[in-house]
């Protein structure tokens, strides 16, 4: 995966998002404090938002261009995101959720309805509504949607917030399951350095829109800088 | 109990109020999800002709709409150039009802479209629709509550009109005459009686008509 952004800048309520940058770690983690522009950042690649200035490009492929006025629509995309409450359409079961976006015919075997069932374990929702759903279980389906739409790549925002100690543990181990077993590499938004930690090979550090720090989470958040880091968060 | 004809007035007029439901059902959806969603030029200026009927006298909804429509007027001539006569038939009483009911059903639908999360949709185009397929598969039914109580406070209305109708319908026996209608005639010959019948009549299907929006489309929703 080859993810340019080349002098992107989309202006926010009170300060605008700047970013200049190649990612290509398989798995890149987003840290910042709350209202750094994280959540616009995956929007603005998920097409959703248009930012005022720059270029965007996946693999080769244009997705935006603002100085050529060219804007690839977000179903063109093929971007599989997961916002922070799952967004699940609440008047559709699980299945007609799952199924939503589901393309079967660019999915790879690995990424076909029954094998994203199995490795999700999303076999006994099917029927339930979203209402009957725990948190954890929303979050497996927000997930199962946006692979079953054969993604080149998955947007993944706060995917672990709200939920208690154990179920953040299932979820990183179906994460870490997407990663070894699809191969498919994802962004992953957090203000939890222990996430990063866990589950990035690279992380970028955002502050106010802008990009402060890029490298190794071991590195940059390693446990010794937290006290640091929730002060920077908190302020 | 009614008579013959008093059943034939109730049921013209529900048929043309049902009808008229019907004819701004579509447009009003349109409309609504339009104010709802996006900023365009001369929005506000829509929205106040869009609830004008609603503040205007109904008979001068009525006579607005007799100019437009009358033989000479700029609708009607055309209108009559196509072999289609509309003042003083049911056409116009569905118009008319059509017309003074629409503001209602536009206000009740655009906080129904406003109440749907855009992140929903937002997220369905991430994964793969578009416009019309979110529209029809996320807005609409998201919005269906209010959607289902828009048309039924509109059909009610549309039951009770009778200030537009009078004026652009007049009141032809078995062609035009509407309950409301036929209830100022009667009052008018001093026919107490069968006015009071027919009022009745109107009481009951107003009353379950109301009793159905206030006591299921209000409920809270349960299933979510």
């Amino acid at each position: 995966m080859k993810l340019v952004l080349a002098g992107v800048e989309l202006p926010l309520s009170d300060f605008s998002l700047r970013l200049d940058a190649t990612l290509s770690a398989p798995v890149t983690g987003i840290f910042g404090p709350s209202g750094a522009g994280k959540t616009s950042l995956l929007d603005l690649l998920a097409g959703l938002r248009r930012a005022q200035t720059g270029r965007i490009e996946l693999d080769g492929e244009l997705l935006s261009d603002a100085a050529r006025g060219l804007h690839l629509e977000p179903r063109y995309r093929r971007l599989g995101y997961v916002p922070q409450d799952g967004a699940l359409f609440p008047h559709l079961s699980v299945r007609r959720n799952l199924l939503y976006g589901y393309r079967p015919e660019l999915a790879s075997a690995a990424m076909r309805f029954e094998a994203v069932l199995a490795l999700l374990a999303l076999e006994p929702l099917l029927e339930r509504r979203i209402a009957h759903l725990s948190g954890g279980e929303r979050q497996r389906v927000a997930l199962g949607r946006a692979l079953l739409c054969a993604p080149r790549l998955l947007l993944l925002d706060e995917p672990l917030s709200g939920l208690d100690a154990e179920l953040k543990t299932r979820i990183v181990s179906y994460l870490r399951a997407i990663r070894r077993e699809l191969g498919l590499p994802m962004l992953y938004v957090s203000h939890h350095a222990e996430e990063i930690l866990e589950l990035c090979d690279e992380v970028l550090i955002l502050e106010r829109g802008q990009l402060v720090e890029r490298g190794s989470p071991a590195l940059l958040l390693a446990p010794s800088t937290w006290p640091a880091r929730s002060l920077e968060s908190a302020s | 109990m009614l008579s013959p004809p008093e059943w034939q007035i109730l049921g013209f007029s529900l048929a043309a109020a049902g009808g008229s439901t019907l004819l701004i059902l579509a447009p009003g959806i349109v409309l609504s999800w339009w104010l709802a969603r996006f900023r365009w030029p001369g929005k506000s200026l829509v929205e106040t002709l869009v609830s004008l009927p609603l503040v205007m006298p109904p008979v001068a909804t009525g006579f607005l709409l007799l100019r437009l429509l009358g033989r000479r007027g700029p609708f009607g001539s055309w209108l009559e150039s196509l072999g289609i006569d509309v003042v003083f038939t049911w056409k116009a009483v569905v118009l008319a009802m059509a017309v003074m009911s629409f503001p209602l059903l536009v206000r009740t639908l655009r906080p129904a479209f406003e109440a749907v999360e855009p992140r929903l949709e937002q997220i369905a185009r991430t994964l793969g629709a578009g416009g019309l397929r979110v529209f029809f598969t996320i807005t609409l039914p998201l919005a269906a509550r209010g959607v289902a109580s828009g048309a039924l406070l509109a059909f009610a209305r549309a039951l009770g009109e009778f200030g537009a109708t009078v004026i652009v319908a007049g009141n032809i026996p078995g062609k035009t005459t509407t309950a409301s209608v036929e209830i100022f005639h009667l009052i008018q010959l001093g026919k107490d009686a069968e006015a009071l019948r027919l009022m009745g009549a109107m009481v009951v299907a107003s009353f379950a008509l109301l009793w159905l929006h206030e006591g299921w489309l209000r409920k809270p929703r349960l299933r979510r």
